[in-house]
C-alpha cells in the first residue's frame, strides 16, 4: 500500500512533535497530522491583533527537558536557548514588590528572617522535587503487573524515595505530599507576599484551590519543572520551540501535514490500524499515537463503544475542565508599574499578593463565576523579542485565574468583555495608567481553548494535575504507560505521565514505549 | 390512594409484596416467604414435592415479578448489548430471547440473564441482581435510554407439560407457533400480554408478562383455564430442584456477581462456569474480552462440572476430593432428582485443566437427630443436562 506508515501521530502539539522526532530518528516512517494550519498545538505563537503576536497558551519556557533539546538537536534547528533567565516578581499595590529567585528573596517588606526561612524552604522542596523530576523521563511502573522490568521500575521509585532522599527527608515528603500548600506555608514561612506568590505557583495552570489536599504535590511539580531556576521567555514565543521541534522531526524524515483533521481512529478487529481524516481519506499505520487529550482520544476519535465499560467509566470520571484563561493585551507603549524599572518587566510578574486574595479569586469559580479580582502570571514577551509587536509597542500576556469552563452565565462576547475588564482593573492596581495604553485585547477562556486547540474541557494540562491522576494513574490506570487498551493505539500528550507544560517528556516516553513494543 | 399509602410506607418493610400478592398470600399455607431482591417470594405454598411434580407432570405457576427488569431502547440498543454481553447479540433477531452473561473488564461474571428483543430498537433485560448502575456505566457512548421497570411489570413463569394446553384454553391464538426463545404479544383487557417461550426448568413452559395493573386478572384467568390441567402455584424450593436437573446455574449459589465479591478470585469467569458457548471472542470488542482471551490462552483457575453422586444424600455444600485425599473443589448446588432418580450436583473444581476427573468423591455430612454422619460418595461426570425432554422443544407443543 502506498500510503502506509509505521506511526501516525494525531496532533502536532509539542509532545506529538517530540514523539515523531524520536520515532523518525529511530528509523520509523512517521506521519504527523495536524488539524490547524500551523504546528505546535497550544505551543504556538500567533497574531492576536494587527501586528501583535503572542504565545497562545504557556508563555514561560522552563520545563523543556535538556535531553530532548540535546537528542533532537533543537538548537541547530533554530531553538535559541541563550535567553537570559528570568526572576519572579510578586507585585505589591504600594510598589513594594518582592523579587523571588531560586535562593534569594528581595524587597522592601522582606526581613532577614524571611530570607533565611525561604532559602531553607527552597532547599527542602528542591530535594523532594528531585525525586519527582527523576520520574519525568520514565514510563511509570504498573501497579497491577508483575514481571522483572516492571518490578525493577517500582523498586527504583522506592529506592529514589528511601535512599535518594534518606530516611528523614522521605518521612518529610510522605507527610507533606498530601497536604495543601496553604498549611505547609504556614508551617514554614512568615512573609505573606511570598506565601501568596508560592500558593499561586502551586495552582498555576490548574483548576485547584490552594487549600486542596493535592496542592503541595502540584507545587513540587512546578519546582521540579524549574519554575525558579530555568525560566526564560522563549525567542519568537512558544511557537519557536514548536518550529524547532518540527524542523528536527522533519530532518529525521518525519512527514508533517497541517490542515489535516483526524475524524476517527480506524479500527480493525478492535485494533488501531490507521486514521480516517475528516475529508474521508484513510491512512494506515502500524501504530497510531494520539497527542490529543484522553477524552478526545477515547470518546471522540475511538468511541466509548470500542472500549470496555469499566475503562470507559474511569475515563468518564476524569477531572479535566479548566479554570484558567489567557488574556493578551496589545499596548501602545511600556506600561508603568509602580516601583518597577522598565528593565524588570522582562521578568515573570505575579498578581497574588496574599493567600486571601487567591482565596477570593477561587471562591467565585466555585460558584460558576469568574474572579472579580483574578490572580495572574504576567509576562511581556516583547521585552525579550521586540519583533512580536510594532516598533515601540508591547504585548502583555497573562495567565489568569480563575475563569471556569462552565461559567454560570455562559461564555459569550459580553461575558468575555466583562472578564477582560476585570483583568485590566486588576492590572491597573499596579499599573494605574494601563487602561489608556490598551490598543487591543484577546481573551481565551477554557471554552475558547477547547475550541481552538481541541482540548476537551479546555484544561491546559488536558487532565487535572492531582495526585490521583498522576504517575501510574495518569490519565487512568489501564492506559498510564502510553499504551492504551486498543492494540496499536498510544497516548503521547499532556494527559499522559508526567503531564502538561512544554516539557516534551510525555512525547519522549511514548516514543520509547512504541519502540520497545516493536522489538 | 392505596398506591400513595404503599409508597409512603415502603421503608417500614424489608420486602415489598408483588402485584400477585393478594392471590399468592391466600394460597400460601406455610406463610413462608423469603426476600428475593426486595420482594416477597414464596419458599413453597403447600408442599415442595407436589409443587415439583407440577413442574414435571402438569402446570406450575411461579411469581416471577421480583426479577430485575430493564427496558433498553434506542438506535444503538443492539450495539449496546453486543458490547455489554459476551455473546454475539447481533444474531438475536426481533421477537427472540437470548440467555447470556456479562462481565466486568477483568472478564469476571457480573450477572447472567435473558435479553428480550421486541423490535429493532427495543429490548428488555431480565437479571438476577439489580443492574441499573452497570447498565448506566455500560451506556456511555451509546444512544440508548434505560428504564428500570422491575416494579411495573408483573410476570408469571408457567412451566410443565400441560402449559401449552392451558394457554390455548386461555384463548391465546397462534400460541402453538411460538418456538423456544420466541416472543408473542397479545391484546389483553385493554393492555397487552407478552408471552415468551422461556423458563428455568428445562421443560415445556412459558413466561407471561403484563403491566402490574393486569396482574390479578391474569392470575385469575390463568388459574381458571388451568383447573383441568393440574395447575399449581409453586415456590422457589421446587424450582431449585428443576433448574439443577436442567443444568441451569443460579447466581448467589453457583457464582457470585463480580460487582459484589470483595475477595480476589471469589468471582468467576464464564469459562469457569462452563459457559464457553456464550463467549464470542471473534467479536472485536465487548467488556471483558481482553481478559477472557488471556484466560482462554492461559487456562482457567476453576472448572464447573455436573456430577452424578452415588447414594441418595444430597451433596449440599460438600467438599469434592480426588482419590479421597486430594482436595479438588466444592459442591455449589445439589438435589435428589425425583424424575431421573439420581443424586445430582454442580461443583466447582480447582484442578489443572489436564488433571484426570476419574476418581472424584464427595464427602457428604448429614445429620440424624443432632448426630453428624459422614459418607463418601463416588461422583461421575455428567456432560449433558440431567433432564432434557423432547417436549421442551416440540413446536407445536403436545397437548398433554
Amino acid at each position: 500500500m502506498t500510503n502506509s506508515y509505521d506511526n501516525i501521530i494525531i496532533g502536532a502539539g509539542h509532545n506529538g512533535l517530540v514523539c515523531a522526532a524520536y520515532l523518525a530518528k529511530a528509523g520509523k516512517k512517521v506521519l504527523v497530522l495536524e488539524r490547524a494550519d500551523q504546528v505546535g498545538g497550544a505551543a504556538i505563537t500567533r497574531d492576536f491583533a494587527d501586528g501583535f503576536r503572542v504565545s497562545a497558551c504557556a508563555h514561560v519556557l522552563h520545563m523543556l527537558r535538556p535531553s530532548v533539546v540535546r537528542d533532537l538537536k533543537l538548537e541547530s534547528h533554530g531553538l535559541d536557548m541563550s535567553q537570559p533567565g528570568i526572576a519572579t516578581i510578586s507585585l505589591d499595590a504600594e510598589g513594594n514588590h518582592t523579587t523571588i529567585g531560586r535562593d534569594s528573596l528581595d524587597g522592601a517588606n522582606v526581613s532577614d528572617e524571611d530570607k533565611t526561612a525561604y532559602r531553607d524552604f527552597v532547599k527542602r522542596m528542591e530535594g523532594h522535587a528531585k525525586v519527582l523530576a527523576k520520574q519525568y523521563m520514565k514510563t511509570p511502573p504498573r501497579l497491577a503487573s508483575i514481571g522483572l522490568k516492571n518490578s525493577l521500575k517500582l523498586a527504583g521509585l522506592g529506592w529514589d524515595l528511601r535512599f535518594g532522599l534518606g530516611k528523614k527527608k522521605m518521612e518529610d515528603l510522605m507527610r507533606i505530599v498530601t497536604m495543601n500548600i496553604h498549611h505547609l506555608l504556614d508551617e514554614s514561612l512568615d512573609n505573606e507576599a511570598l506565601k501568596g506568590a508560592l500558593s499561586f505557583y502551586a495552582v498555576l495552570g490548574t483548576s485547584l484551590d490552594q487549600r486542596m489536599q493535592t496542592s503541595v504535590f502540584t507545587y513540587l511539580h512546578h519546582v521540579a519543572g524549574g519554575l525558579d531556576t530555568k525560566a526564560v521567555l522563549p525567542k519568537g514565543g512558544m511557537g519557536g520551540v514548536s518550529d524547532a521541534l518540527a524542523a528536527s522531526a522533519q530532518s529525521f524524515g518525519a512527514e508533517i501535514r497541517t490542515g489535516a483533521a483526524v475524524d476517527h481512529v480506524l479500527l480493525d478487529g478492535g485494533e488501531a490500524v490507521g486514521v480516517v481524516l475528516s475529508g474521508g481519506e484513510e491512512i494506515r499505520a502500524k501504530t497510531v499515537v494520539s497527542n490529543a487529550d484522553p477524552r478526545t482520544t477515547f470518546f471522540k476519535l475511538v468511541g466509548a463503544r470500542h472500549l470496555e465499560a469499566g475503562f470507559a467509566h474511569r475515563l468518564g470520571n476524569l477531572r479535566n475542565t479548566g479554570r484558567v484563561a489567557k488574556v493578551h493585551i496589545a499596548l501602545n507603549g511600556v506600561p508603568d508599574f509602580k516601583g518597577l524599572e522598565t528593565s524588570a518587566l522582562g521578568n515573570r510578574l505575579l498578581i497574588s499578593p496574599s493567600r486571601k486574595y487567591l482565596d477570593n479569586a477561587y471562591n467565585h469559580s466555585k460558584y460558576g463565576e469568574f474572579s472579580a479580582a483574578p490572580a495572574m502570571e504576567i509576562t511581556m514577551p516583547t521585552m525579550a523579542d521586540a519583533s512580536l509587536a510594532p516598533d515601540g509597542q508591547h504585548v502583555l500576556s497573562a495567565i489568569v485565574q480563575y475563569a471556569p469552563y462552565e461559567l454560570k452565565a455562559g461564555w459569550d462576547d459580553s461575558q468575555k468583555a466583562a472578564f477582560t475588564d476585570r483583568v485590566i482593573d486588576a492590572l491597573a492596581v499596579y499599573a494605574p495608567g494601563i487602561r489608556d495604553q490598551v490598543v487591543a485585547t484577546e481573551c481565551l477562556t477554557p471554552a475558547d481553548i477547547e475550541q481552538e486547540f481541541g482540548i476537551t474541557g479546555g484544561h491546559w494540562h488536558h487532565v487535572e494535575l492531582a495526585l490521583d491522576q498522576m504517575l501510574m494513574m495518569r490519565p487512568v490506570h489501564g492506559t498510564a504507560q502510553y499504551k492504551t487498551p486498543i492494540e496499536g493505539l498510544y497516548l503521547c500528550g499532556a494527559g499522559a505521565h508526567p503531564g502538561g507544560g512544554v516539557m516534551g517528556a510525555a512525547g519522549h516516553n511514548a516514543a520509547q514505549e512504541i519502540l520497545a513494543g516493536d522489538k | 390512594m392505596m398506591r400513595a399509602q404503599h409508597q409512603k410506607d415502603h421503608y417500614s418493610k424489608h420486602s415489598l409484596p408483588t402485584p400477585f400478592h393478594p392471590r399468592t398470600s391466600q394460597l400460601s399455607m406455610g406463610n413462608n416467604w423469603h426476600c428475593w431482591k426486595g420482594y416477597l417470594s414464596a419458599d413453597y405454598y403447600e408442599n415442595v414435592e407436589f409443587e415439583y411434580f407440577a413442574i414435571r407432570n402438569s402446570c406450575s405457576v411461579m411469581d416471577l415479578s421480583p426479577m430485575a427488569k430493564y427496558r433498553v431502547e434506542g438506535p444503538d440498543a443492539q450495539d449496546f448489548f453486543d458490547r455489554m454481553m459476551t455473546r454475539d447479540m447481533s444474531k438475536v433477531k426481533p421477537g427472540r430471547v437470548a440467555y447470556s452473561v456479562w462481565c466486568n473488564d477483568q472478564g469476571r461474571v457480573v450477572d447472567d440473564g435473558t435479553v428480550f428483543r421486541f423490535d429493532e430498537t427495543t429490548y428488555r433485560l431480565c437479571s438476577y441482581e439489580h443492574q441499573y448502575e452497570w447498565l448506566m456505566i455500560s451506556a456511555a457512548g451509546f444512544d440508548v435510554k434505560i428504564t428500570e421497570e422491575t416494579s411495573e411489570i408483573a410476570a408469571l413463569s408457567v412451566q410443565g407439560p400441560t402449559t401449552f394446553a392451558v394457554l390455548e384454553r386461555m384463548g391465546l391464538k397462534g400460541i402453538e407457533e411460538l418456538k423456544p426463545f420466541g416472543i408473542m404479544h397479545f391484546p389483553y383487557h385493554g393492555g397487552e400480554m407478552m408471552v415468551s417461550r422461556t423458563g428455568f426448568t428445562g421443560d415445556l413452559g412459558y413466561e407471561l408478562w403484563v403491566h402490574k395493573s393486569l396482574a390479578l386478572t391474569l392470575w385469575d384467568e390463568l388459574f381458571a383455564a388451568g383447573k383441568q390441567y393440574g395447575i399449581r402455584a409453586i415456590g422457589t424450593h421446587a424450582l431449585d430442584v428443576a433448574r439443577i436437573e436442567a443444568g441451569f446455574i443460579q447466581a448467589d449459589d453457583d457464582f457470585l456477581s463480580a460487582n459484589l465479591t470483595v475477595r480476589k478470585g471469589h468471582d468467576r469467569s464464564p469459562y469457569e462456569l462452563g459457559l464457553d458457548w456464550l463467549v464470542h471472542l471473534d467479536k472485536p470488542n465487548f467488556t471483558g474480552r481482553k481478559a477472557l482471551a488471556e484466560e482462554k490462552k492461559n487456562g482457567s483457575k476453576y472448572r464447573f462440572v455436573k456430577l452424578e453422586v452415588e447414594g441418595n444424600k444430597p451433596a449440599k455444600d460438600s467438599y469434592i476430593f480426588h482419590g479421597k485425599n486430594k482436595h479438588a473443589g466444592v459442591v455449589t448446588s445439589a438435589a435428589w432428582s425425583p424424575t431421573v432418580k439420581k443424586n445430582i450436583a454442580f461443583a466447582t473444581l480447582q484442578l489443572p485443566a489436564d488433571h484426570p476427573l476419574d476418581d472424584l468423591w464427595a464427602e457428604i455430612y448429614y445429620q440424624r437427630e443432632l448426630k453428624w454422619n459422614r459418607v463418601w460418595a463416588k461422583c461421575t461426570l455428567h456432560d449433558d443436562p440431567f433432564w432434557n425432554p423432547t417436549r421442551r422443544r416440540a413446536t407445536p407443543p403436545g397437548l398433554f
